[in-house]
């Protein structure tokens, strides 16, 4: 009986020793929900914006349509949105792969008197979404039926 | 629970596991991995570096899941003091920690043509690391204990503490705006296509697999290692009594 009570007594004791450290996991991490986030979303940076040439980042999607090249061949600006609001950017240099518009992107820069954000270095965001290329322009049904014939 | 709890028992039955579960491992994990390498077509924006996805996703898995299981037999052995438990949390960090580490690397590769750069320090990436540095100490406390013959307690609060990262791990990508992807893989629903989605599960058993044999390897050698020492002793204190 002794034992049995020694067991419980420990595994009581674990338990709230496991409790009290996820309640302090879980309140450090809400803490840093702003602090940990990698980039601003555009609707963050304007509401709130960060000061005149601070090093921050803007994420958020490439506007279609919005992708227009300078005439020097490098400098290229467009907007990024978040469905909320829109940040105008300009970039001078080289552009990763998957960086097109109406897909996610991560502008490290900073933000000019004028509003716009000038990126220093552009990262291209992927999304959940893996589909091989046969398969994009097509609606998701379509896709299954195609998947479908090729399996049979 | 204490019905394995006797190691010839348990060894028993481990010698005859341990062999079937890294063939199975290593055939069903050559087999998705040559799948995914040579047979699955290439992504619509990524092209060819999807393929890293059959390596890095269940290595990443299989980093948790290490420490998972340091964290519940560290609850057997504080709370039941079952004999086996802590052989089975120190057994399963090297290969947990070989998981985390390939994970690093193989998200990192990944990370350079899709994203355009090596590393970032956002949640994910940077809690991921963090696991890995919780292995190396906790690999570095283990041997520290085996050496001293200090109490194995402290090991097994450090696998529970140390489990908090986990959670933090998993939802990083909800909680904070980071430049890696939100899950993929839900309960019940996937964003992944089934073409690649068959091979990446494919992979994991596979994966998971090996990472069973090798623990139920390792708990043997630490067994027989122990076994070794206590005979060593037994004979070292036997001319000592037979002169007193």
């Amino acid at each position: 009986m002794a034992a049995l009570k020694a067991k419980h007594q420990r595994l009581v004791l674990v338990i709230i020793a496991l409790v009290a450290l996820l309640g302090a996991g879980l309140l450090a991490a809400w803490a840093l929900r702003n602090q940990a986030s990698y980039f601003y979303v555009p609707s963050a940076m304007l509401g709130d914006p960060p000061a005149i040439g601070q090093a921050v980042r803007l994420g958020g999607m490439v506007q279609a349509g919005s992708l227009e090249t300078a005439p020097d061949g490098v400098t290229i600006r467009f907007l990024v949105g978040d469905g909320a609001a829109r940040v105008p950017v300009q970039f001078s240099g080289i552009v990763p792969d998957l960086f097109v518009e109406g897909s996610g992107v991560v502008a490290e820069g900073a933000l000019r008197p004028d509003g716009t954000f000038l990126a220093t270095n552009l990262l291209a965001k992927h999304d959940e979404n893996y589909m091989p290329r046969e398969l994009q322009d097509m609606s998701p049904s379509e896709a299954r039926e195609t998947v479908a014939e090729t399996q049979e | 629970m204490h019905f394995y709890a006797n190691p010839a028992r348990f060894l028993g039955i481990a010698r005859r596991l341990t062999l079937p579960l890294l063939i199975g491992g290593l055939v069903l994990a050559g087999a998705a991995l040559a799948w995914g390498l040579l047979v699955v077509p290439p992504d619509r924006l990524m092209g060819e570096t999807v393929r890293v996805l059959f390596v890095h996703v269940p290595a990443a898995w299989l980093g948790m899941g290490g420490w998972m299981t340091i964290a519940i037999a560290s609850l057997a052995e504080l709370v039941w003091r079952h004999p086996l438990a802590a052989l089975a949390a120190r057994a399963a960090a090297v290969p947990g920690a070989t998981f985390a580490a390939i994970c690093l690397a193989t998200g990192s590769i990944w990370g350079r043509p899709t994203w355009g750069t090596w590393w970032v320090w956002d949640g994910r990436l940077t809690s991921m690391l963090v696991l890995l540095f919780l292995y190396l100490g906790y690999i570095a406390l283990a041997g520290a204990i085996a050496r001293d013959g200090a109490s194995s307690r402290i090991l097994a609060i450090y696998g529970l503490v140390g489990a908090i990262n986990v959670p933090i791990i998993n939802r990083s990508v909800v909680w904070w705006n980071s430049l890696h992807q939100p899950p993929s893989i839900t309960l019940g629903q996937s964003a992944i296509d089934g073409v690649f989605l068959a091979p990446l599960l494919v992979a994991t058993i596979g994966f998971s697999l090996l990472f069973g044999g090798v623990v139920l390897a390792r708990m043997r050698a630490l067994l027989a290692e122990a076994q070794a020492e206590a005979r060593l002793r037994r004979r070292a204190a036997a001319p000592a009594t037979e002169w007193g």
